[in-house]
């Protein structure tokens, strides 16, 4: 994917402030940044829910506003602040997005996420029954159903326990390496996105303030932890 | 248009319907309860003294195509708020889905929701009142059409307002049907309407529809310029309805709106 220039702006707010970078096949890239850095909102530009006010976005090689449907298609997304329809079961809820998806074979692929995301007891299950651990990982696997070539995850880990959160993130690091899928990661949690991420984008006020690995970047601000190196950037002390 | 897609969103619909008895009730409660009261009442004015020939005939049939309109539009503006309820909007417009298959999910949606709904007026119609509503023969078939068209029309205008509005606009989805009922002449003739509302009503497809179903009942033929004024009325309904439905839509993704609406 290339983001070229992106800039959206709500009236006098600029919200993303000519944002440029790359991402790799089989990256994962974090987005850090303190709440109204704009974030979400780059990760909405990013999945076309959202029209830039300037620059381009480029995935696979093609226009997002030109090829959404194949861009899309190719693509999945999962935030702890969307659900799915609480009075279907898991598995309905699957089989309806394996449809809007067109994945093909649409039973298999839906057992092998359900066990992969240890829900396969909860197939049969109410979503609304389900504690909101489980309901994150039902999107998680609503997220692999396409076998998606990018990932945007909105603060995936938010709302899981400390096993289940290190079991996701094994199974992303796991699946980036097996299928060379590319992810957008976004969290608060700054020894998650340490451990997970390749590539860190630290945005404040819409613009991008550093990026590079969290190994160089801890180098580049002498900061002990990327907690330190967070701190020092959103502070404007580096 | 992807077929797939459109039978995904309406797979999620009646997954929802076959599990929610509140959402099948909601199917049944209304109609069986207007169909109760207006039935009575017909009961009560035809047994009067000097009654209107046909009144038994003229409001059911008036009460179970307005019920089609009603629930043609409800179809299209209660699916998407279902979709806002459960927090699943995002979800939907993250994936390939087009706009437009969205809209024809609903309208399908729609047609599925109205059919259960008049098959159960229309029996207990005849069950209770013995009122056969096929008695308007093949001229149903263009006043249902109209109806249906006219409810999506409504319900297209809906939805852009909710998607614009949010949660906030969520009562038109009940109510702004009921806007068109004085002037659509559904239980009395347009010729009681004082001259400006029937000036109104001569736009309005419905009024077309439900003076025709009159002239069926009383006279066994409709006057061709009914339908033709209610079937070209509609394509403009409709045209009009789409575009403003994609104008908005285009100023939900500018502003941002989606998101906010869909979480």
């Amino acid at each position: 994917m290339e983001v070229r220039g992106l800039t959206k702006r709500f009236g006098d707010l600029t919200a993303v402030d000519d944002v440029t970078f790359d991402l790799f096949p089989g990256e994962i890239l974090g987005i850090l940044g303190p709440n109204g850095a704009g974030k979400t909102t780059l990760i909405q530009l990013l999945l076309h829910v959202l029209t830039p006010t300037a620059g381009r976005i480029y995935v696979f090689g093609l226009d997002l506003d030109r090829h959404r449907e194949a861009i899309l298609s190719r693509v999945n997304f999962s935030s702890a602040y969307v659900s799915m329809p609480s009075s279907l079961t898991v598995r309905e809820n699957l089989q309806v997005f394996a449809r809007l998806y067109q994945v093909s074979p649409a039973p298999e692929r839906i057992a092998h996420l359900l066990k992969l995301l240890e829900i396969d007891d909860l197939a049969a299950k109410i979503t609304g029954t389900l504690s909101s651990g489980q309901i994150t990982r039902l999107c998680l696997a609503k997220a692999l159903l396409n076998e998606p070539r990018i990932l945007f995850l909105d603060e995936p880990t938010a709302s899981l326990d400390p096993d289940i959160a290190d079991k996701t993130r094994r199974l992303l690091r796991r699946l980036r390496d097996e299928t060379g899928m590319a992810v957008v990661y976004t969290s608060h949690n700054m020894k998650e996105m340490e451990e997970l991420c390749d590539r860190l984008l630290f945005l404040s006020k819409g613009r991008v303030l550093a990026s590079g690995t969290p190994t160089a970047l801890r180098d580049r601000f002498r900061g002990g932890t990327l907690e330190e190196v967070y701190l020092k950037v959103v502070r404007g002390e580096a | 248009m992807a077929l797939s897609r459109i039978v995904a969103l309406l797979q999620r619909h009646l997954y929802l319907y076959k599990r929610s008895l509140a959402r099948l009730m909601e199917i049944f409660y209304w109609p069986l309860l207007d169909l109760l009261v207006w039935g009575y009442v017909t009961v009560y004015l035809a047994q009067m003294p000097g009654a209107l020939p046909f009144v038994a005939a003229f409001l059911l049939g008036a009460m179970i195509l307005w019920d089609i309109l009603y629930r043609s539009q409800q179809g299209i503006s209660i699916s998407l708020l279902e979709e806002i309820w459960s927090r699943n909007l995002l979800n939907l417009f993250v994936s390939p889905l087009r706009p437009g298959e969205f809209l024809a999910a609903m309208m399908a949606l729609s047609i599925f929701k109205l059919s259960t709904a008049a098959a159960v007026t229309v029996t207990l119609a005849w069950l209770i009142y013995s009122f056969d509503f096929f008695m308007m023969g093949l001229y149903l078939v263009p006043f249902v059409v109209n109806l249906v068209v006219l409810g999506w029309a409504i319900g297209i205008v809906t939805a852009a307002l909710i998607l614009r509005y949010g949660q906030k606009a969520e009562v038109l989805a009940w109510g702004l049907t009921f806007l068109f009922q004085p002037v659509s002449a559904v239980f009395y003739p347009v010729s009681v309407l004082p001259g400006w509302l029937q000036e109104i009503a001569r736009y309005i497809p419905a009024a077309h529809v439900f003076e025709g179903m009159r002239e069926v009942i009383a006279h066994g033929r409709v006057a061709e310029e009914h339908l033709l004024w209610a079937f070209a009325l509609n394509g403009a309904y409709v045209a009009g309805s789409l575009i403003y439905f994609y104008h908005v839509f285009r100023s939900v993704r500018e502003r941002g709106l989606l998101l906010r609406v869909g979480e």
